[in-house]
C-alpha cells in the first residue's frame, strides 16, 4: 500500500497572516462557546450529560500545548470499540459516545 | 469550474442547480442516499433508481450540469438485511444505464452487523462487475470505528483496488487511515457536522493533494450545495496556487470518475426542457 503524501511543502501564509486572517472570526467562535456555556448555567441545576462531560473535557485538549487538537478531540468524542454492535436501534448520532450505551 | 463529486440533488430545488451553474459547477455525481425515511418497498427504490438515472440527468442538464450517479441500498435501510437484497437485486438492470459510475453511498452508519452484511453484499457486486465504489462513513461519534471496519472490509475484496475505491466524509482523525491503505479520500463541506471549507483546506496543507477531493453532499438537511466554491475561495484566501485549487477540485475527481469510462465533464449547452414529460 501507497504512503499517504506528504503536507505541502509551501507554507501559503506566515504565523502572523493567519492570526490577521481568521482572528476576529474565532474571537467570535469563542465567545460562542462561553456563551453556550453561560446558557446551561442560567438553564438552571442539573447534572452534564455524557455529550458536556466529552465537551467540557474536549476543551481542556485545546489548553494542553499539544499539536494536532482536531484530530485528537475528534478521536476524544470517537466510540473506542472495535467490533460491530449486534443491531442497530437508532439511525442517528450524538455527536460523542456514550460510555453507558444508553444512546444505542 | 469545479465538480461536485458527491450532491443530492434529488433534495434540491431547481434554484440551487442555477447558483451551481453561476459558480462554474460543470459536472455532479448523485450517490443513491437515505430520503430521511424508510421506503416501505423495494419498489420504493426501483422508482429512485429510474429518477437518479433518467429524469434528474434531464433537470441537470437544462442548467449545463453532467450528472452522473450511483446506486445502493444506503446503510441506514439496511438493518433489515432480507429487504436489502431485495434492493441489491434490482441494481444489475440499472449498471446498463450511460450516467451510472459504480456501487454508492455504501458503507455503515450505527456499525451493527447487519449494515456489515449489507456492506459485504454490495462490495461483492462491486467486485463481481468491476465497478468504481463510493463509501459513506459514519456519523459523529461513530465515523473513527466504522471508518476502520470498512477498509477492513473492503481489504477482503482482493478484486477491488484501493485506487478505484472513494472513501467520504473523511476529518482529521480519518483521513490519514484511508489514504496510508491507498484510498481516495472525500471530504464533506457542512455547515456544522464534517468538515467546514476551512478544515477541508486545513487538511489538503497536511496531507497533501493527491487522491483527495471535495463536495457538499448537498441534500434535504442543513448543508450548502456551493459549498465547493467557498473552498476554492479559501484556499485562494491563503495564496494557494491556481493550479492546486483547479488539482482538487476539478482534477482530481475528474482523475478518479474517469476510471468508470462513463464520466464527462466537458461542457454541455443547457438542454431546453423536455415538455412532453
Amino acid at each position: 500500500m501507497s504512503e499517504a503524501t506528504p503536507k505541502l511543502n509551501h507554507h501559503s501564509m506566515t504565523r502572523a497572516q493567519v492570526v490577521d486572517a481568521y482572528f476576529m472570526e474565532h474571537r467570535a467562535r469563542l465567545l460562542d462557546v462561553a456563551a453556550f456555556l453561560d446558557r446551561i448555567d442560567r438553564a438552571g441545576p442539573g447534572v452534564d450529560d455524557f455529550r458536556m462531560n466529552a465537551y467540557r473535557n474536549a476543551i481542556a485538549l485545546l489548553l494542553d500545548g499539544k499539536p494536532e487538537r482536531t484530530r485528537r478531540i475528534l478521536e476524544h468524542f470517537s466510540d473506542p470499540s472495535t467490533t460491530p454492535i449486534p443491531a442497530a436501534h437508532v439511525k442517528g448520532a450524538t455527536g460523542a459516545h456514550d460510555p453507558i450505551g444508553k444512546v444505542h | 469550474m469545479y465538480i461536485d463529486p458527491h450532491v443530492h440533488m434529488v433534495s434540491r430545488s431547481t434554484d440551487d442547480y442555477v447558483h451551481m451553474a453561476r459558480a462554474g459547477c460543470v459536472a455532479i455525481t448523485e450517490p443513491a442516499f437515505w430520503a430521511g425515511y424508510d421506503r416501505s418497498s423495494p419498489q420504493g427504490f426501483f422508482d429512485y433508481f429510474r429518477q437518479l438515472t433518467e429524469s434528474e440527468p434531464r433537470r441537470a442538464a437544462q442548467y449545463g450540469i453532467r450528472h452522473h450517479t450511483w446506486l445502493c441500498i444506503n446503510p441506514k435501510e439496511s438493518e433489515d438485511p432480507v429487504f436489502a437484497r431485495e434492493v441489491i437485486a434490482l441494481i444489475p438492470e440499472f449498471l446498463k444505464k450511460e450516467n451510472v459510475l459504480g456501487i454508492g453511498e455504501i458503507g455503515l452508519n450505527k456499525n451493527s452487523r447487519n449494515e456489515m452484511e449489507i456492506l459485504e453484499a454490495h462490495l461483492q457486486l462491486a467486485s463481481d462487475h468491476n465497478l468504481l465504489v463510493l463509501v459513506h462513513t459514519p456519523h459523529l461519534e461513530d465515523k473513527l470505528k466504522g471508518t476502520l471496519l470498512i477498509l477492513d472490509a473492503i481489504r477482503r475484496f482482493p478484486k477491488l483496488d484501493p485506487g478505484r475505491v472513494l472513501i467520504d466524509h473523511v476529518e482529521e482523525h480519518t483521513a490519514k487511515h484511508v489514504l496510508d491503505q491507498g484510498f481516495w479520500c472525500g471530504m464533506t463541506l457542512y455547515p456544522d457536522t464534517k468538515c467546514t471549507p476551512q478544515r477541508a483546506v486545513d487538511i489538503i496543507e497536511t496531507y497533501g493533494s493527491e487522491r483527495i477531493w471535495m463536495n457538499s453532499a448537498g441534500d434535504w438537511g442543513h448543508s450548502d450545495p456551493i459549498a465547493v466554491p467557498k473552498a476554492q475561495m479559501e484556499m485562494r484566501r491563503r495564496g494557494h496556487l491556481e493550479s492546486l485549487v483547479r488539482q482538487v477540485t476539478f482534477g482530481n475527481p475528474q482523475r478518479f470518475l474517469s476510471q468508470s469510462g462513463r464520466f464527462s465533464a466537458e461542457p454541455l449547452r443547457p438542454t431546453a426542457p423536455d415538455i412532453t414529460r
